[in-house]
């Protein structure tokens, strides 16, 4: 039954840690853009920041796994300081400019053969033990489901994986706390404060360039978390950071709700579960003949993606979660 | 043109201020000088400067030359957030309300609380008693201001009218030593004036000194304590308010004939005409 398999696929997809990473990168995009109104369309390159901080930390500079994680973190946060000071006192649309091409300029020298030495160049960074190269295997100790086979229900998986994805939705469990509190503050009523009007709240003496800046570092370093948990269960791949990550996230951001402290996570639920349907559903049709069989089809679904984000935004742009009538409000 | 008046005690003065746009001196003040405990008006007619003298005075654009200083500290070059945070605290000509927020957050966002710092943002224990008496505070405000009714509201969902009344109460949040309205008055509804006069004055008899920008002459006769006239760019009178308006030089050139004719009495006229 190909249908049965393409649910039972996409519910095990609801776990996977891919989805976990995705859930992680979009609550820190969800930081800029649905709580402070930071038009980031370079999350991508927070993401590979994370991802590359930590991998070359711990491979290349033979760094221990805490300090490979701080230095991630520095990493994005002096990545959000270069983007932000020059671009945060002048209007939205500027930082949604150099954060894109920042982000490319990022994909694009990791990519680049002149640093194949350090980075591997298109090839990435393996994870593999017996190659010498890994920065994952220091998690596995911890692993107390073992390595064989568990069943859940209809599904199965191996012990290490069923632990990457526990240990990767606990992170996000955490992190989503955390946003919560900090959301609820007086500190999170500012970002929601500048998002409104930057220039009513200087005249009310708060910072608002500040304010702004203290958001995209917080955003860009959960997205870094997310670039470790992305590349955790296996290798750092360059061209995984390209532009369709960040217009993912935007999806996943507007689909679970803006602003919202579980849309992330159900955006990104949702998301990939569409996603691997519509892959069966593509997949299905090719069968049938139906469509016909060229190479590419799987990636028509990416397609699927770009015509869903603009039905969304026309029919529900208040996403899953979000407050009807406060969009009602949002300025054209 | 009259010698320069100046005022007992000024809470701000400001010295050689100039504004250029291009070739064009928008702003050209030799001496400003707003008293102490007063309520002054600076009129004018369109394009005379008057929201520019604002703007550079309180951070929101920048002098091309001159000092001033506000309760006897400089404040040229202060960034427009210390501006505010030392007191100097102006509303806008369109109203600026915080729109997907709530009126209450909005008011909130009025007070400084420690738990708008970062650092101390995540327990609420750090920020409970700053919070407490910030909400305290703005329920005062809004009860005197009518909009407690409208706390749990979307600012976005209020009339003009009620947006100014929400503009001030925030503004009053920031506790400030000089409150610069600009227009309040425009697009509100004359019953709303009339509560938003006594506000005024209300407060300058609690010690607020205010500084307003006005076009409807009757406002600012009923009012002003002072009176600064301004066209060009330049300061061309000042003074109590009564002397000042009764100047025939600044009722002529800057007021134009129909100075003190009642709107209400030029309709009654009109429609007498119809009929």
């Amino acid at each position: 039954m190909a249908l049965l398999d393409a649910l039972l696929a996409a519910g095990q997809q609801i776990l996977s840690p891919v989805t976990a990473a995705f859930a992680l990168a979009a609550i820190g995009l969800n930081i800029h853009f649905g709580y402070t109104g930071l038009i980031n369309f370079g999350q991508a390159g927070f993401v590979a920041v994370g991802a590359y901080g930590f991998a070359l930390s711990v491979v290349w500079l033979e760094l221990p796994i805490w300090l490979a994680i701080l230095i991630a973190f520095a990493a994005a946060a002096v990545f959000a300081i270069l983007l932000g000071i020059p671009t945060l006192r002048l209007r939205g649309d500027y930082l949604a400019i150099v954060t894109i091409a920042a982000a490319e300029i990022i994909r694009y020298t990791v990519n680049s053969s002149l640093f194949d030495d350090v980075t591997g160049g298109a090839q990435g960074i393996t994870n593999n033990e017996s190659q010498g190269s890994d920065y994952s295997s220091w998690l596995n100790q911890f692993n107390p489901l073992g390595e064989g086979r568990i069943e859940l229900g209809p599904w199965v998986f191996t012990g290490t994986a069923l632990w990457w994805s526990i240990v990767t939705w606990v992170i996000v469990g955490i992190v989503t706390l955390l946003v919560w509190l900090l959301m609820r503050s007086p500190w999170g009523l500012t970002l929601r404060g500048v998002r409104e009007d930057p220039d009513a709240m200087a005249s009310l003496g708060k910072f608002d360039s500040g304010i702004k800046l203290q958001a995209l570092i917080l955003g860009g370093v959960i997205g870094a978390m997310a670039g470790i948990l992305y590349v955790l269960p296996s290798a750092v791949s360059p061209i995984d950071y390209n532009s369709r990550m960040t217009f993912n996230l935007f999806t996943i951001v507007i689909l679970g709700g803006a602003a919202t402290i579980l849309g992330p996570i159900v955006g990104s639920i949702v998301f990939w579960t569409v996603l691997v349907l519509s892959e069966a559903m593509i997949t299905w049709l090719v069968d049938i003949g139906i469509l016909a069989n060229f190479a590419d089809a799987p990636q028509l679904r990416f397609a699927l993606v770009g015509l869903a984000l603009a039905l969304l935004i026309v029919f529900r742009p208040q996403g899953i979660l979000g407050n009807k009538k406060e969009m009602s409000f949002a300025r054209s | 043109m009259p010698a320069v008046k100046h005022a007992s005690d000024p809470i701000l003065v400001a010295e050689g201020v100039q504004r250029h746009f291009g070739g064009v001196a928008a702003v050209d003040v030799e001496l400003l000088e707003v008293p102490r405990g007063q309520i002054t008006a600076l009129i004018g007619p369109n394009g005379a400067g008057k929201t520019t003298l604002f703007n550079c005075l309180t951070g929101f654009d920048s002098a091309n030359a001159g000092k001033w200083s506000f309760d006897g500290e400089p404040m040229q070059n202060v960034d427009r957030h210390r501006v505010a945070r030392r007191g100097m605290v102006r509303t806008f000509q369109l109203t600026r309300v915080l729109g997907r927020l709530t009126v209450m957050e909005n008011m909130l966002l009025g007070a400084r609380q420690s738990g708008e710092k970062f650092s101390r943002s995540l327990f609420k224990p750090l920020w409970k008693a700053d919070y407490d008496e910030a909400t305290e505070r703005a329920w005062g405000l809004l009860k005197r201001f009518k909009l407690d009714t409208k706390a749990d509201d979307h600012a976005a969902s209020l009339s003009g009218g009620q947006r100014k009344l929400l503009e001030m109460a925030r503004a009053l949040m920031t506790q400030p030593k000089l409150l610069m309205l600009d227009e309040p008055m425009a697009g509100v509804n004359p019953a709303l004036v009339q509560s938003l006069l006594s506000h005024i004055t209300d407060l300058r008899d609690e010690g607020l000194s205010i500084l307003f920008v006005e076009h409807d002459m009757h406002v600012v006769k009923e009012i002003s304590d002072w009176v600064v006239v301004m066209a060009e760019g330049r300061v061309v009178a000042e003074g109590e308010s009564g002397p000042t308006l009764a100047n025939p030089a600044v009722i002529d050139a800057y007021l134009g004939a129909h100075h003190d004719v009642d709107l209400r009495a030029i309709i009654r006229e009109r429609e007498a005409g119809r009929a």
